[in-house]
C-alpha cells in the first residue's frame, strides 16, 4: 500500500458513490439494504446511522491497526464496532425515538453490517486514519444513496407515497419544521385516475426483486465502462479480491502445493 | 457401405414444433374461453384478449430491445396470455392486467432465458405478482350469469370460501353440483367451467400434447386428502375437485414442459407434491386457494426431483466402480 499516499483524498471519497458502491457493486449490507428500504425515510435514518458508525470506527480501527495483533483482529474490530453502534442506537433512541421503532433490530445488526467489517478489513487496517476516515465517509453515503434509490422506487411503486413519515426525522431539528409536511401522498391522485400502488414492491419480494434488477444496471453500466461485474459465483469475480486476505491465504497454500 | 452416412446427433426428428404443440394449447383451451364469455358475459373476452395481446407484445419488444431473435412465432406468448387471463376475476381493472402480463413474459420467462428456460409458469407467477399486489381486486367475484340480466356486476363470495366454514354439513348458500361443473359459480374466468376444461384436457391427451399423469396424481391427491378430512364425505371432496382453480391447474399449469419433470416417476412426485400443498392451504391456510402456490412452490423444486428420478444410463454402473477403484 506505498501507493497509497499517493492517491488524492477526493479519489477515496468518490470511489464509494459509484465505482465501489458498496451496495451495488460489492455487493454488501445486502440484509439491511432489503429490509429497511420499504420507505424512503427508513433508507436515509439508516444510511445516516451506518455512515456515523463507518466513519468513527474506520477512525478507530485505522488508528489501533499497529497495534492489534493480527490474530484476534476480527474480534477487535467487532468491539469497536459494537461500541459505536451502541452510542448511535442510544442516540437515536433519546432524539428521533420513532426511527428506532422502525427500523427495529436492524439498528443494533449494524454491528455485523458487511459494509463495516468489510471497509475495517480491507482499508482502515491499512491505510492512516485520514484516508480511512474518508473512505468510511464514501462509503457511507454511497450506502445511503443505494438505499435512498431503492427506497424511492420501492415506496413510490408499493406503497404510493414519497418519503412518508419524514416528520420522524426532522424532529431532530425541533417539532413542526416545514410546516409539518411530512411527505408526498400521491394515493388520492392515483386513485382518481384509476390507479392504485403495486404493493408487491413494499414487501419482501419486490426487495428482491428491485436490488436484483439495480445490480444488474450497474452491472450494465460497468460492462460499457470495462470494468469488472459485481458477481456471487467464485470469490476471483469480486471486485475486492485485490484485498482479501482468504483469497490471498488460499492463493500462497496454492503456492505452496505447487 | 456407400449407403453409411455420417452426420451429428440428432438422427431421430419428430414432426412435433413449439408452435405446434402450443396450438393444440391454444386450441384445448377455446371451449373453456367460450364458457366464461357466456358466463361472465363479453369482458372475460376483452381480458383474454388484452392479455394475449400485451403477452405478445412483451415478448416482442424483449427481442427488439435486446436484439435477439423474436419468439412470438411459437404462439407461447399467446399461450401465457390465455392462461393468465383464466387465472384473474373477471372484474379486474385492464391495466392491472398489463402488470401482470409484464412480470409473467419480461421478468418470470425471459430474465430467465426465454422459452424452455423459465423457473416457473409464467402465467401463474404473473398471478401471483397480482395476488399480492391487488389482493382487493383479484378476490372481487362476480355473480354468473347476470350480465344477461343487464344488472350490473353483482359480487358473490366463492364456493371455496364458503367451503372454508365446513364443519360436517354443506353450506346451503353453495351452487349445485352441476352447476359446479358447467361453470355457474364465482370465481376466475378460465376456471370456472370445469366441463369444458375436461374436455380440452382429454383433447391434450388424445393429441399426446400432456400425458396424464400430472393431472390425474395432481387431483387424485386433492381427492384423497379431502376425503380423509372430511371422514369420508363424498360430496365434500367432489365440491374441493370441482372449485377453484384445480382442474386449469392440474392440466394445463403443472404441465408446462420446462417447469415439469421429465421423468414419470418425476412427474408422480411432483403431481402428489402439488396435490398435498393445494390440500393443506385449502384446509389450514388463511387463504382460500392454494392452486398457484402449490404449482409455483412444486415447480421451484422440479430441479431437485429430477436430480433424485434421473434414469441411469445403460452401463454407468460399471464406469463407477472404475471410479471407486481408481480412487481407492
Amino acid at each position: 500500500m506505498a501507493d497509497a499516499k499517493k492517491r488524492s483524498l477526493g479519489k477515496e471519497f468518490t470511489k464509494g458513490l459509484v465505482k465501489e458502491n458498496p451496495v451495488l457493486r460489492l455487493v454488501l449490507g445486502t440484509c439491511p439494504t432489503l429490509a429497511v428500504t420499504t420507505s424512503v425515510t427508513n433508507a436515509i435514518g439508516m444510511g445516516i446511522a451506518a455512515t456515523i458508525v463507518l466513519v468513527c470506527s474506520n477512525i478507530v480501527i485505522s488508528a489501533l491497526r499497529k497495534l492489534i495483533p493480527d490474530k484476534v483482529r476480527i474480534p477487535a474490530y467487532i468491539v469497536i464496532i459494537a461500541s459505536f453502534v451502541t452510542i448511535v442506537q442510544m442516540l437515536v433512541k433519546a432524539f428521533v425515538p420513532a426511527l428506532n421503532t422502525a427500523l427495529g433490530a436492524f439498528l443494533p445488526l449494524i454491528v455485523v453490517n458487511c459494509i463495516i467489517l468489510g471497509r475495517a478489513e480491507a482499508f482502515a487496517s491499512k491505510n492512516t486514519v485520514l484516508y480511512s476516515a474518508v473512505d468510511g465517509l464514501g462509503m457511507g453515503v454511497g450506502f445511503t444513496a443505494a438505499l435512498c434509490l431503492m427506497g424511492t422506487i420501492r415506496e413510490v411503486l408499493g406503497a404510493g407515497t414519497f418519503l412518508n413519515g419524514i416528520q420522524d426525522l426532522l424532529i431532530l431539528f425541533g417539532d413542526n419544521v416545514l410546516n409539518g409536511w411530512n411527505g408526498f401522498d400521491l394515493n388520492s391522485g392515483l386513485e382518481a385516475a384509476g390507479l392504485q400502488p403495486i404493493t408487491l414492491f413494499i414487501l419482501p419480494a419486490g426487495g428482491f426483486f428491485v436490488f436484483g434488477i439495480l445490480i444488474a444496471l450497474a452491472n450494465k453500466i460497468a460492462e460499457g465502462s470495462g470494468k469488472p461485474k459485481a458477481q456471487l459465483n467464485g470469490c476471483e469475480h469480486c471486485p475486492m479480491a485485490g484485498s482479501c486476505t482468504k483469497l490471498a491465504q488460499e492463493n500462497k497454500s496454492k503456492e505452496a502445493e505447487a | 457401405m456407400k449407403n453409411l452416412t455420417v452426420s451429428p446427433s440428432p438422427h431421430v426428428r419428430s414432426s412435433e414444433t413449439v408452435s405446434g404443440i402450443m396450438l393444440d394449447v391454444i386450441i384445448a383451451l377455446v371451449p373453456a374461453l367460450i364458457a366464461s364469455v357466456v358466463i361472465f358475459g363479453f369482458r372475460a373476452a376483452l381480458i383474454t384478449a388484452v392479455c394475449i395481446g400485451c403477452c405478445v407484445l412483451f415478448e416482442f419488444l424483449w427481442g427488439k430491445i435486446m436484439k435477439k431473435e423474436t419468439t412470438i412465432g411459437d404462439f407461447s406468448a399467446v399461450v401465457t396470455g390465455i392462461l393468465l387471463a383464466f387465472n384473474l376475476p373477471v372484474s379486474i381493472p385492464l391495466w392491472m392486467c398489463v402488470v401482470g402480463c409484464f412480470f409473467a413474459i419480461i421478468v418470470v420467462k425471459q430474465f430467465f432465458g426465454g422459452i424452455g428456460q423459465n423457473f416457473v409458469n409464467p402465467a401463474i407467477g404473473g398471478r401471483i405478482v397480482m395476488l399480492v399486489s391487488f389482493s382487493s381486486a383479484m378476490t372481487r367475484w362476480t355473480e354468473p350469469l347476470v350480465w344477461q340480466k343487464g344488472v350490473d356486476a353483482a359480487t358473490t363470495a366463492t364456493p371455496l370460501s364458503v367451503l372454508k366454514g365446513y364443519d360436517g354439513t354443506l353450506s346451503s348458500s353453495l351452487p349445485s353440483l352441476w352447476h359446479m361443473l358447467i361453470g355457474v359459480r364465482g370465481g376466475c374466468i378460465g376456471e370456472v367451467c370445469a366441463l369444458a376444461l375436461l374436455a380440452g384436457g382429454v383433447y391434450l391427451i388424445a393429441r399426446k400434447v400432456i400425458k396424464p399423469v400430472i393431472p390425474l396424481c395432481f387431483i387424485g391427491t386433492v381427492a384423497v386428502i379431502m376425503l380423509i378430512a372430511s371422514k369420508g364425505d363424498l360430496e365434500f371432496t367432489a365440491y374441493q375437485i370441482l372449485s377453484g382453480g384445480l382442474i386449469l391447474g392440474a392440466f394445463f399449469m403443472a404441465t408446462d414442459y420446462s417447469t415439469s419433470p421429465i421423468t414419470f416417476w418425476g412427474k408422480v412426485i411432483f403431481a402428489v407434491g402439488c396435490g398435498i400443498i393445494t390440500s393443506v392451504i385449502r384446509l389450514y391456510a388463511n387463504l382460500p386457494e392454494g392452486v398457484s402456490y402449490s404449482i409455483i412452490i412444486m415447480n421451484i423444486l422440479v430441479p431437485h426431483i429430477e436430480a433424485i428420478t434421473r434414469p441411469k444410463p445403460f452401463g454407468e454402473e460399471k464406469e463407477k466402480k472404475n471410479k471407486k477403484e481408481e480412487a481407492a
